[in-house]
């Protein structure tokens, strides 16, 4: 630490003079600021990365025959896209890069409670990517994301160890990041801020670092024993020993089941802020918004098994967990029906966040209420591994979180780096995503319906008409992707001087300067009101006032 | 805004440089308070993690010792249990040790911190070397020597064989085990009919020892990163880092000690006290 009085500029201001300082006060910055820059970086890349294997995918499922690649190249695209999108995309996503710009700042606090821990959950998680990359370069991985044993363990003939260490050490990064939000959360709120004044996004981190700490673990045993596995020719879920290989399907999914709220939980988080915000209105039944986190992170562990309906399980354990898997819907539905009566007679201005807001609202529903088809578990017996499931978990997955991560990516761009993005070309990609989306994947239910499996690349002719329309769903995705990192990095040169704060919002985040200094605040904040007090009449006073530099 | 108004004293203590409070207090905390709450449960929570490392473990041994209870209990005679007690105790003096640490720290008295430390390295350095005895007993039986030593040595043999480590080469003793394998083989007869249940590949005996390497194993891998962190609490308590204002990392690094310490209490039981 530094012993003179703290600098109170820009943490992105460089006074640097040489190349090899400027790369070592980023590399080795413990800044959550900077940390999340790295970040932001570090998983849009590989973001990329899973998009052009998911490219591939596509493009092999235009003819009903194998003619781009063979069954095993295609086994190996698929996983590549599983593995990358899952444990280097979508389960760091939101946490690291939003929520570790964000928490301290919502917070009142000056960093996180433990900065070189972060910087490691950064390190860990390259170097977790450089050992997933690694496996991929040499040839891939054929088991899917998920590693069923004794597949992945006696008989795969890839890179299974290599891929299997990146998930494991990416774990750790996971598991260091969830420790500092908890210890954060509890520890270093500003003087005045009490649980229930909290932004919901910071509930939302809060329940989703429980999650993180208590499931990750796990799957990283059963990854390792997976390992140990195939390293010794001996292992405990061989059944050659009398070993059950259903029981890496349980460990696995005791964490996989909850990382799909690892994923979900931190979108619900953003979605809160962004439909109170642009709605100016207080958010509807807050605490309800802020237990249903709770809920659904504690519910989350419960409900595994609805992943093995027909892996020879117990019927009874399946009605128990399919019981349980319907009561998930219940906290989810609270969310949504508080964010559209958050919406009710507020004064809503269809900037590009609240567009993508709106946009999650619809996919979540479609995303949602599917997830209640397959928890029943004779409609899931009829679609068990077909594009049915597929639509399902992208429609969560693509639909939810990152729609929310790019409408919180939008909201918080003027903070992060002190400059407005171009909010037309910001809509139009917000609607090019929003079709494309619904274009790539609503034909998906369709095909898996009428029995199209997944992990296929040869399939019947009579589903081809609906294959090319979602490949073509996904070429629209793909530039309503590629548009925003254009006109977002444009921005950084040309983009308006923000302000501390362009949206008009409550938070603390907005209370400081944009970007923020290196220490947050001046002087720490104190906080005297609810999270969300945007006055009662706000809502008449904004349709009254025209907001100039709206779009409508 | 109405949410906030600046504090009436604007955070004295980062005004200037480290006059007023230790080094030791980084500037993101408020007080020396915050900064050793903030740090104790950042460590609890921690340790809940190490708990749900070692919880797949545990539950892989609650299914198949459910699965197989005879071989489990036939299993356990061949581990060397006098020295399995023997760790027992030398890591729960260890644990006794680290309290006085702590205490030590919190008293201010530096050679008392010191010597406690040293204690706890050296235990810990015995507890690794008699598990690793234990270890190298498993492999010389497989390599047909009595003991380690014999098996370096070109020593006195093995009168039976006998091969505890999971792999191709696993032979079951058949004398001790034949009355409780004939049972288990009576009782899971899917399991145990396509083989012999004493010896070879297909013996769920393997799966009992396969959980006691990976147990054991990952437990060991705790102590080595136990015995880094004391070193470095010993270093920096040599070098007086630690007063009795600040000796969180003491009572940190300690509560990781202690966990190591609980998780060995548990695979003890479980491992050699099952028959």
């Amino acid at each position: 630490m530094a012993t003179t009085a703290l600098p109170q500029r820009g943490y992105l201001h460089d006074d640097t003079p040489h190349l090899g300082e400027w790369i070592r006060s980023w590399l080795f910055t413990v800044d959550h600021k900077r940390i999340a820059i790295l970040y932001l970086l570090a998983i849009n890349f590989f973001f990329l990365l899973g998009g052009l294997a998911a490219t591939f995918v596509r493009i092999e499922l235009i003819t009903p025959q194998g003619d781009l690649m063979s069954s095993d190249v295609y086994n190996r695209m698929f996983t590549l896209h599983g593995v990358i999108m899952i444990f280097f995309f979508l389960i760091p996503a939101i946490p690291a890069v939003l929520g570790n710009f964000l928490l301290p700042l919502m917070l009142g606090a000056r960093d996180l409670a433990f900065p070189r821990l972060n910087l490691l959950s950064w390190y860990l998680y390259m170097f977790g990517g450089i050992f997933a990359l690694s496996a991929a370069v040499l040839g891939g991985v054929d088991t899917g994301w998920t590693f069923y044993t004794p597949f992945s363990s006696t008989y795969s003939n890839s890179n299974v160890i290599l891929t299997i260490t990146g998930a494991f050490i990416m774990g750790f990064s996971s598991i260091a990041t969830g420790v500092n939000f908890i210890a954060t959360t509890h520890k270093m709120r500003a003087p005045g801020l009490t649980w229930f004044r909290l932004p919901l996004f910071v509930w939302a981190m809060y329940a989703t670092s429980l999650v993180i700490v208590l499931a990750t673990p796990v799957v990283g045993i059963a990854l390792l024993l997976v390992a140990i596995e195939r390293l010794w020719g001996v292992g405990i879920f061989d059944p050659a020993l009398g070993g059950d290989p259903l029981l890496f399907q349980h460990l696995f999914w005791f964490y996989s089941h909850p990382a799909v709220y690892i994923m979900i939980l931190p979108a619900f988080g953003v979605i809160s802020e962004l439909i109170s915000t642009f709605s100016r209105k207080r958010i509807f039944g807050y605490e309800f918004i802020a237990f249903s986190s709770m809920a659904i992170a504690i519910l989350g562990f419960l409900v595994w098994g609805h992943h093995m309906f027909v892996s020879s399980q117990s019927v009874y354990s399946s009605l128990v967990f399919s019981f349980i898997t319907m009561l998930i819907a219940i906290p989810s539905a609270i969310k949504v029906f508080n964010w559209t009566a958050t919406l009710y007679k507020g004064s809503i201005s269809y900037r590009t966040p609240m567009l993508y807001a709106l946009g999650f609202i619809g996919l979540f529903v479609i995303g949602g209420l599917t997830g209640i088809f397959l928890g029943v578990v004779a409609i899931d017996i009829h679609v068990t591994d077909t594009y049915f499931v597929v639509a399902h978990f992208h429609y969560v997955m693509v639909g939810g979180t990152i729609m929310a991560y790019l409408g919180g990516i939008h909201f918080w761009w003027p903070k992060m780096t002190g400059r407005m993005y171009n909010e037309i070309w910001g809509g139009i990609s917000a609607l090019i995503i929003f079709v494309g989306f619904n274009m790539t994947f609503f034909p998906q239910f369709v095909l898996g319906y009428l029995g199209m499996p997944r992990r296929y690349h040869v399939y019947p002719e009579e589903f081809q008409i609906l294959h090319v329309l979602s490949s073509a769903g996904a070429t629209v995705l793909a530039v309503g992707f590629i548009i925003p990192i254009i006109y977002l990095m444009l921005s950084l040169k040309t983009g308006r001087i923000a302000g501390d704060n362009p949206w008009d919002a409550t938070g603390l985040e907005w209370k400081t300067t944009s970007p923020p200094p290196t220490h947050n605040f001046e002087a720490i904040p104190v906080v005297t009101t609810e999270a969300y007090a945007y006055p009662p009449e706000a809502a008449a006073r904004d349709a009254a006032e025209w907001r100039p530099g709206s779009p409508l | 805004m109405a949410t906030t108004t600046p504090t009436a004293k604007p955070a004295p203590a980062h005004e200037h440089g480290h006059e007023v409070h230790g080094r030791e207090l980084m500037h993101h905390f408020e007080s020396a308070q915050q900064q050793k709450e903030t740090a104790t449960l950042g460590m609890w929570v921690f340790l809940v993690t190490e708990i749900m490392l070692f919880g797949g473990i545990f539950m892989a041994y609650i299914v198949y010792r459910w699965a197989f209870p005879d071989v489990w209990a036939e299993a356990a005679h061949h581990l060397n249990t006098p020295l399995g007690a023997v760790n027992t105790v030398v890591l729960l003096v260890s644990s006794l040790t680290v309290a006085l640490a702590v205490n030590a720290a919190e008293e201010g008295n530096r050679r008392r911190l010191l010597t406690m430390l040293g204690i706890t390295l050296l235990l810990g350095a015995t507890f690794l070397v008699i598990k690793g005895f234990e270890y190298g007993e498993k492999f010389a039986h497989c390599a047909g020597a009595a003991n380690p030593v014999a098996w370096v040595t070109g020593g006195a043999r093995l009168e039976e064989k006998e091969c505890l480590v999971p792999g191709r080469n696993f032979i079951f003793p058949e004398a001790h085990g034949a009355e409780g394998s004939k049972d288990a083989a009576a009782s899971h007869g899917a399991a145990a009919s396509h083989t012999q249940p004493q010896a070879g590949l297909g013996s769920p005996y393997q799966l009992f020892y396969f959980l006691y390497f990976v147990a054991t194993g990952l437990h060991a891998v705790h102590m080595v990163v136990g015995l880094t962190i004391v070193s470095v609490l010993t270093f920096i308590a040599w070098r007086g880092v630690i007063t009795p204002t600040y000796y969180t990392p003491i009572e940190v690094g300690g509560l990781y000690w202690h966990l190591i310490d609980i998780i060995w209490v548990f695979l003890f039981p479980l491992f050699y006290l099952v028959h």
